[in-house]
């Protein structure tokens, strides 16, 4: 039990990257890693409402649309849900810890429309089976969350290099980001199979 | 066409949609965040940079601190008179009169007055070429690669023929060119007609001449000629005292460098 569920959480950040093997959340991806600080503070932030997000959507899912069979709603259900979570989590950020509040600032309500967080409450639905339950899905959920943190703090790390790089001048700005956004999916190409392999 | 699967569709999505508004809206008023509003009145009358140059973490700081007393009015160098007028509205009290300070380039090494010792081909940005040891033969001076016109955010700083000038009537006086100038040579003066020096060399004469040829040298002749006694001589570099200056131009006149100036508003 426990075996496999580390598998999941390693999967999840490595062999199956939401950003890097899956190209979900390129959006904040490219947009806030120019500096790790802020990197970090949105991957906690994106790594929180995926875990809540999941372990929300996924009885709603199996307990309200299966029953009823409405999966074909599982797309709006989601992203109505996970709206609303979003705004939840920041009125409770707001009151209680208003540091945090100010520091994650424009990124909490971009998490609204980050496509890594439906993307996770959607293909966990797909992988769900009697072997792969609510707690495996919490896992993956979290691991995801962490993998979006290894994707976006090694890349801002990337990107922190770039900047004093002698860059010709067509590919300057945002060319020059995304060849080495390849570049760092490529490498992680090469952990597929390998947790497989280990745990499996 | 089965119309009870319809229903129950609309029935779910919109039960969901319900359900999270009214968690919310509960939310909401259970965590309401009590606001002041001395605060935010205070935060929309100031300009909004978040340039640090009042002393607290961004206008929403300084805005808390005035709204506690804690604060002086006419730290917000960028938002000016109207700026302190529109806050002492708000909070009641007189207006006191602004200095306006406006920064400063101290230097006039340009292309005509001073020599390069080496030819620098990095990075455009002066804190690099000093780090590779600097290409012009002044060591206190200019380096003209606009690190200071790179954080400007009012587009007052351009570099003038190798040397950094800044607009006294754009400058806000946020101080984001003095924080970012990696040889210290932008300093605030007072925005009004008076007398500046407009060199930061503090080596020997002859060495300084050698290098500049607008260079203070230190000779004292403008100490010695001043009547107020608004001139000191430290270090081998001229500095004007603008408190005790009269404006009477005969520093100026006796400089053999051209390095005193006036300061035109």
């Amino acid at each position: 039990m426990i075996k496999a569920l580390v598998a999941v959480f390693l999967a999840a950040i490595l062999t199956e990257n939401y950003v890097l093997s899956k190209f979900l959340g390129i959006c904040p991806f490219l947009g806030v890693s120019k500096k790790v600080n802020t990197a970090l503070g949105m991957s906690a932030a994106v790594t929180f409402v995926m875990v809540l997000a999941t372990a929300v959507t996924y009885p709603i899912y199996m307990y309200l649309l299966v029953p009823a069979s409405l999966e074909y709603l599982e797309t709006i259900v989601f992203i109505l849900v996970i709206a609303g979570l979003v705004q939840l989590v920041e009125i409770v950020l707001k009151k209680y810890i208003p540091s945090l509040y100010n520091s994650l600032g424009i990124y909490l309500p971009l998490i609204t429309t980050n496509c890594a967080v439906l993307g996770v409450t959607m293909l966990v639905i797909e992988k769900s089976s009697p072997q792969f339950g609510y707690l495996h899905a919490l896992v993956n959920a979290l691991g995801a969350g962490i993998g979006f943190l290894v994707a976006m703090v090694m890349f801002a790390g990337v990107r922190q290099r770039l900047e004093t790089c002698d860059i010709p001048k067509s590919l300057k700005g945002l060319p020059i980001t995304l060849v080495a956004a390849s570049l760092v999916s490529l490498s992680f190409l090469g952990f597929s199979g390998l947790v497989d392999n280990m745990l499996g | 066409m089965d119309y009870t699967m319809i229903f129950i569709a609309v029935c779910i999505v919109a039960g969901i949609g319900l359900v999270i508004g009214l968690i919310l809206s509960i939310a909401s008023i259970l965590m309401a965040v009590p606001k002041d509003e001395k605060v935010e009145a205070i935060t929309e009358a100031l300009p909004g940079a978040n340039c640090g140059a009042c002393g607290y973490s961004g206008c929403e700081g300084y805005a808390k601190a005035l709204a506690k007393g804690e604060a002086k009015l006419g730290a917000c160098s960028p938002g000016g008179e109207g700026c302190v007028k529109a806050i002492a509205e708000i909070l009641g009290v007189e207006a006191s009169a602004v200095d306006r300070k406006v920064a400063l380039v101290h230097c006039m090494g340009s292309c005509d007055n001073t020599d390069s010792k080496a030819q620098y081909q990095g990075i455009k940005s002066c804190a690099a070429a000093i780090a590779a040891g600097g290409s012009g033969s002044c060591g206190f001076g200019c380096v003209g690669l606009g690190d200071c016109a790179e954080v400007c955010p009012y587009g007052a700083v351009s570099i003038c023929n190798g040397v950094a000038r800044i607009d006294a009537d754009l400058c806000k006086g946020c101080s984001m060119c003095v924080n970012a100038c990696p040889r210290h040579i932008i300093s605030f003066v007072s925005y009004k007609e008076q007398t500046v020096v407009r060199c930061s060399n503090s080596d020997k004469g002859a060495q300084a001449r050698k290098v500049c040829k607008s260079a203070c040298i230190g000779c004292k002749k403008c100490e010695k000629v001043c009547a107020s006694g608004a001139v000191t001589v430290n270090n081998f570099k001229a500095v004007v005292d603008a408190e005790k200056c009269t404006g009477c131009n005969l520093c100026i006149e006796s400089c053999p460098q051209g390095c005193i100036t006036e300061f035109k508003v």
